[in-house]
């Protein structure tokens, strides 16, 4: 009878400081806030970059983590990346032309989405979509943005005079945008009709570069920098 | 020539022979586990006999690894200027890996040889064949109970043995070493996921029960009745345990991730 007692007693020690590790080790050294997710409302956000982001990555506001980021997948329609966020239901009243932007915490450290508030006086409500959104900084394009402008400065400077904007659309990243440009007109569904105008706008482009290239090119110039990754990783990311 | 060909066909199919009857012999168990359950009383003793008494050497171990992780990782990351990170690097590598693995080998020292010298020394002494003749079935009577026992016992003990080892971590890197407490912790909590590192963890130490308590009464129920026998049955479950928890581990790895 001592015996068994002894037997006993032992057992169920051992059993509940194992399942104490455990809950330590699943509440103490996890993300376990992001799990409990009952309370919340998810909006989504179209980015032409994602950069490093991943799944349950924070989406903080001011600094503070409201959210997480749930998933990232890619739009087939309009050809960049779908970022669904979960955001806690105690912040419900965030306005709808909120800004997302994906930023990086320090120097090596993980991308997050930062939201910026607006001014509207109407909060975004589960399954909405915000407008404005900033992608992330690719460090390769910064650097070959910074490369290919410093070398070919001395021989823009000959031609002409300042009025050129510093980061005018080189003649390497013509294609690119006029492919980029097609795409947006003809709503991206046709790939193999969207690429033989190129050349022709191509030429175009190159007469335009002295003369400060109006409308449309230009304005897209900042926003078809990344694309060129966001294809390539794209497949990546769907994962 | 001859010889040495047939010899090696002769231990290939010896080899295939016991494979395939270890995983006959393990569905086998599976199949009257239900019953077995059935009878609490006899699983207690053995989770008891199993976990229990491997408590003082799974903590201390645990301690120790995790003490040394916690200087290497401050050494180590000490040349990048973060040694923050330590927490970081000692939670995942514990909870992902050491923790289980490490386990699941103090395990087959400490827990599998009892086992299998004990049933070992019962089919030498032909207790088994008494119970036989008793029509008492000593696979449920003996073997189901402590099969079920060392499942039970492990994952607990990983447990225990990663969250021994991150407080032996935490003593040597904050407490002796310096490093911030708040970014000891607040560094590992964004990086350690509850599903693809805590559970897929705890589901690689089940994963390494089962197969380290199978091992350990199947290498006992099949030994050669003497002496001699019941010390090679008792080698042969720690060596085979160690290979199949590491080819295991891999594998659920490679898996997983």
């Amino acid at each position: 009878m001592q015996q068994t007692r002894a037997v006993e007693i032992g057992t169920g020690l051992f059993v509940f400081l194992g399942f104490a590790a455990l809950l330590f080790l699943s509440t103490q050294t996890t993300n376990l806030e992001a799990y409990i997710g009952a309370n919340s409302y998810t909006v989504t956000a179209h980015f032409n970059n994602v950069g490093g982001l991943k799944p349950r990555s924070p989406v903080s506001m001011a600094g503070v983590t409201i959210g997480r980021v749930e998933k990232i997948g890619f739009d087939p329609e309009q050809l960049n990346a779908v970022v669904t966020l979960n955001i806690s239901g105690k912040y419900d009243r965030i306005p709808e032309d909120t800004d997302a932007s994906i930023l990086t915490a320090g120097l090596l450290g993980g991308q997050y989405v930062g939201l910026q508030p607006g001014g509207s006086d109407r909060y975004l409500e589960d399954g909405d979509e915000i407008m404005f959104t900033q992608s992330a900084v690719v460090l390769e394009n910064l650097i070959s943005k910074y490369l290919f402008s410093a070398g070919s400065r001395p021989s823009e400077d000959k031609d002409e005079d300042g009025d050129e904007a510093p980061d005018a659309p080189e003649p390497e990243e013509a294609p690119q945008e006029a492919r980029q440009q097609t795409r947006l007109e003809t709503g991206g569904d046709e790939m193999p009709v969207a690429d033989p105008p190129a050349p022709d706008e191509l030429d175009d482009l190159d007469e335009l570069d002295g003369t400060n290239t109006p409308g449309g090119p230009r304005e897209t110039a900042d926003e078809a920098d990344p694309a060129l990754p966001d294809e390539e990783q794209g497949t990546e990311e769907n994962q | 020539m001859r010889y040495w060909v047939r010899d090696s066909w002769f231990q290939a199919r010896e080899f295939l022979q016991t494979f395939g009857a270890s995983q006959l012999f393990m569905l086998r168990l599976i199949m009257l586990t239900p019953r077995a359950l059935l009878r609490p009383g006899l699983i207690v003793q053995q989770v008891y006999a199993t976990g229990a008494m491997s408590l003082v050497i799974i903590m201390v171990c645990g301690l120790f690894v995790g003490m040394v992780l916690g200087i290497q990782g401050v050494d180590t990351l000490s040349r990048f200027g973060s040694e923050e990170a330590v927490g970081t690097f000692a939670g995942l590598s514990l909870i992902k890996e050491l923790g289980p693995v490490v386990t699941a080998l103090l395990f087959a020292g400490r827990a599998g040889t009892a086992l299998a010298s004990e049933i070992g020394l019962m089919r030498a002494t032909d207790q088994l064949s008494g119970m036989e003749m008793m029509a008492v079935d000593p696979i449920k009577r003996i073997v189901v109970p402590r099969f079920i026992g060392g499942v039970i016992s492990m994952p607990l003990l990983a447990s225990i043995f990663t969250a021994v080892g991150l407080f032996g971590a935490y003593t040597i890197a904050v407490v002796v070493m310096g490093v911030d407490k708040g970014e000891f912790w607040s560094q590992m909590q964004p990086n350690v996921d509850l599903v693809r590192d805590v559970l897929n963890g705890t589901l690689k130490s089940f994963v390494f029960g089962v197969a380290a308590s199978m091992l350990a009464v199947f290498e006992g129920y099949n030994a050669i009745p003497t002496a001699e026998g019941v010390g090679r049955a008792t080698t042969r479950t720690v060596v085979i345990t160690a290979i199949v928890v590491l080819v295991l581990d891999f594998m659920i790895t490679a898996f997983t991730l």
